[in-house]
């Protein structure tokens, strides 16, 4: 691995981790009014993906997308703004946590009914293959998706038109509040895919150097025409299913079991991992630390000062 | 100079022609639907779209109407303007979810940012036994989401222009065929041209009664109309409403300050029925102009039901409208010459087939 890549990931992760956890610091004082559904503890997933794609890729996700529109490139100023229902939000106040957008780095759309948008990113990849280009469309679902038909009728229409899109699914085993073994048969999710003729990987979604060359390792192949791919990390749910606090207290699952997963944190293990191997320096994590802390500042800031949007602006684009 | 253009083509010809033209015009117009390029090829309304346009842009699909109609908007946001078709409304309804959460909304939750150009033909089953879950006329549904158009064209002329409309229109488009107006032919130009998706429009002036009409039910009105006018010298304003979302209720507001009554024949449920709807804006915009309560004539708030002994008399007819005329008007069956309007305005042959007491054109 070159100190460069070790950087971006390193970087990449420690920055979604620095908004998040600002975002939950702030989230109390009631400014940012919608449902949110954060990602620490599953960066590596976002981060892995988001670093092999090209900025002429695609991406759609889902509720739990800051990581994904962070790792694709998207503004953290439109993101910020959009918390805060401000109005130069990536949906101008009208979409917030759950609806991110910044067609300039492709990703396309996310939105938090479950499986929605995994039949759009097929349909991205069907407008790509019949314009020709080259581009490939990743779509992010989680384990609860394998619940939904749709998701089920998408893969169909991918493995049948041999499509260029990545499903990349991050199992963190839990919808809500109920593991995944109460809803489903205990076998793995990626047969799913590979029974509807679709090449399949897996791996440890906490191994953010796993997660990117396996996904090389698909796009190259994706690109080769010989799609669609699937491929499945485990990953966890550090926080509360929504919101900004821990909910361990619920008792759904024990605080030792949240702990054992905080042990092989994504970010801290590939920290000690370019520090043991020299890729990087403790000086270059702390300037990359401070550097975070400096953008977060100032997004935090633009947000704030932006306007905000009236109801007489919630009546416009209705229809195009 | 004369209209050198009075070429007749069927309704089904008519959408055949729209999506041909619109494939040549367009290439990033495709086509997808179960049955799109068999032999049936959709009541012959994709014939030959395949052969001339390729595989790479005329599909059949798999059985997956929540998945293509999903599959079709990542398309139409990545540039493309799909047309999907489903041969009855009663399958598209596994695709709610699409159509409503994301093809409707994509557009608005996203502040303006990208689009869904997205036609969806439904056709509307009825007659022969279609029953329960084959002859469902549910635009209200449609219609009460905002950011969906529906639009349900009446003849050959507008089936065409509204066609080629909704292909061009940068939103989803949900276009809706009575199955029992495919067959009906009309003047149609050769050359390719548009029709407004927001605009009803007077097929028959009158000046006694207004009646407001939706696809097929505006054949059976103008057999009424005919009639009444011919037989009673009853003069009645038939509006062919052609759209259901946006509603032009203007064009009714309009005749009805002229007429004073209004009767609105729909194709769907009486109860939460587009007809109830555009009564309501009639009376929010006309009450003053009234002279009775307006007449909704829909079919009863139950399943169409199969065996042609329960579906005698389940749809409306051009009496059941006739009927309602005379009501607004004062009279009843012992109206002169009413046994000679219900003579001439009845059903020859059986009830559960197409009506051909109008063959068009209109």
């Amino acid at each position: 691995m070159s100190p460069n890549l070790a950087y971006q990931f390193l970087y990449s992760m420690l920055r979604i981790r620095r908004i998040e956890e600002g975002l939950a610091k702030r989230y109390a004082e009631q400014e940012m009014r919608c449902p949110m559904h954060l990602c620490i503890g599953q960066e590596a997933t976002a981060v892995g993906v988001g670093v092999a794609l090209s900025v002429s890729d695609k991406m759609y996700s889902n509720h739990r997308a800051h990581g994904h529109y962070l790792a694709k490139g998207g503004s953290l100023n439109a993101m910020i703004a959009e918390l805060y229902g401000r109005a130069s939000g990536c949906c101008g106040g009208r979409g917030g946590s759950m609806h991110m957008i910044d067609l300039d780095v492709g990703f396309m759309g996310a939105t938090p009914i479950v499986g929605g948008t995994v039949p759009l990113a097929v349909g991205s990849a069907w407008a790509s293959k019949l314009q020709k280009k080259t581009d490939v469309t990743a779509i992010f679902l989680g384990d609860g998706c394998f619940e939904e038909g749709v998701v089920h009728e998408s893969l169909n229409f991918a493995a049948l038109h041999h499509l260029p899109v990545l499903f990349v699914c991050e199992n963190n085993d839990f919808s809500v509040y109920t593991r995944r073994i109460e809803r489903q048969p205990d076998r793995p999710i990626h047969q799913i895919a590979a029974a509807h003729g679709i090449k399949t990987a897996h791996g440890d979604g906490n191994d953010v150097e796993l997660v990117f060359n396996l996904t090389n390792n698909a796009l190259e192949d994706l690109r080769a025409g010989n799609g669609p791919w699937f491929l499945e990390f485990s990953t966890y749910r550090w926080r509360e299913h929504c919101g900004p606090d821990y909910d361990d207290h619920l008792q759904y699952r024990t605080s030792q079991e949240a702990e054992n997963v905080k042990a092989v944190c994504p970010i801290a293990t590939f920290e000690r991992f370019v520090l043991d191997t020299q890729l990087l320096s403790r000086a270059d994590i702390e300037k990359m630390e401070s550097d975070i802390q400096a953008e977060i500042n100032q997004s935090f800031a633009f947000a704030l000062a932006d306007h905000k949007p009236t109801l007489e602006d919630a009546r416009a684009y209705v229809y195009a | 100079m004369l209209n050198a253009n009075t070429r007749e083509i069927s309704y089904i010809e008519a959408i055949r022609e729209a999506l041909d033209q619109s494939m040549a015009q367009d290439d990033r117009v495709i086509v997808i639907g179960e049955g799109v390029p068999d032999p049936k090829a959709i009541f012959n309304s994709t014939l030959g779209l395949q052969e001339k346009y390729g595989k790479d842009r005329v599909f059949d699909m798999p059985l997956s109407e929540n998945g293509v109609t999903g599959t079709c908007i990542g398309a139409s946001i990545s540039g493309m303007r799909p047309v999907l078709i489903h041969q009855r409304m009663d399958f598209a309804l596994l695709s709610l979810d699409q159509l409503i959460n994301n093809a409707a909304k994509w557009h608005y939750m996203f502040n303006g940012k990208s689009n869904v150009p997205l036609v969806i033909r439904m056709i509307i089953g009825r007659g022969w036994g279609q029953g329960p879950q084959h002859s469902q006329s549910l635009q209200a549904l449609f219609a009460l989401v905002p950011g969906l158009k529906v639009v349900m064209p009446t003849t050959a002329h507008d089936a065409k222009g509204m066609m080629v409309s909704a292909i061009k229109d940068n939103n989803p488009v949900i276009f809706l065929e009575h199955r029992w107006l495919h067959s009906i032919i009309d003047t149609v130009p050769e050359s390719m041209y548009e029709v407004p998706l927001d605009k009803a429009k007077i097929i028959h002036e009158g000046s006694d009664i207004t009646i407001a009409a939706f696809s097929y039910m505006t054949i059976e009105a103008l057999i009424a109309t005919r009639a009444l006018l011919s037989i009673m010298e009853i003069s009645v304003e038939l509006i062919d409403m052609r759209s259901v979302s946006p509603l032009d209720s203007q064009t009714v507001i309009d005749s009805v300050k002229k007429t004073g009554r209004l009767i609105v024949a729909d194709t769907a449920y009486k109860t939460g029925s587009i007809a109830a709807e555009l009564i309501s804006q009639v009376l929010e915009g006309a009450f003053e102009s009234l002279k009775e309560a307006p007449i909704r004539v829909c079919s009863p708030d139950f399943p169409t039901p199969t065996a042609p002994s329960m579906t005698e008399g389940y749809y409306p007819t051009s009496g059941t409208i006739a009927d309602a005329v005379l009501k607004l008007l004062g009279k009843d069956s012992r109206a002169n010459s009413y046994q000679e309007l219900k003579l001439t305005i009845a059903r020859k042959g059986m009830h559960d087939i197409p009506n051909r007491e109008f063959k068009g054109p209109f």
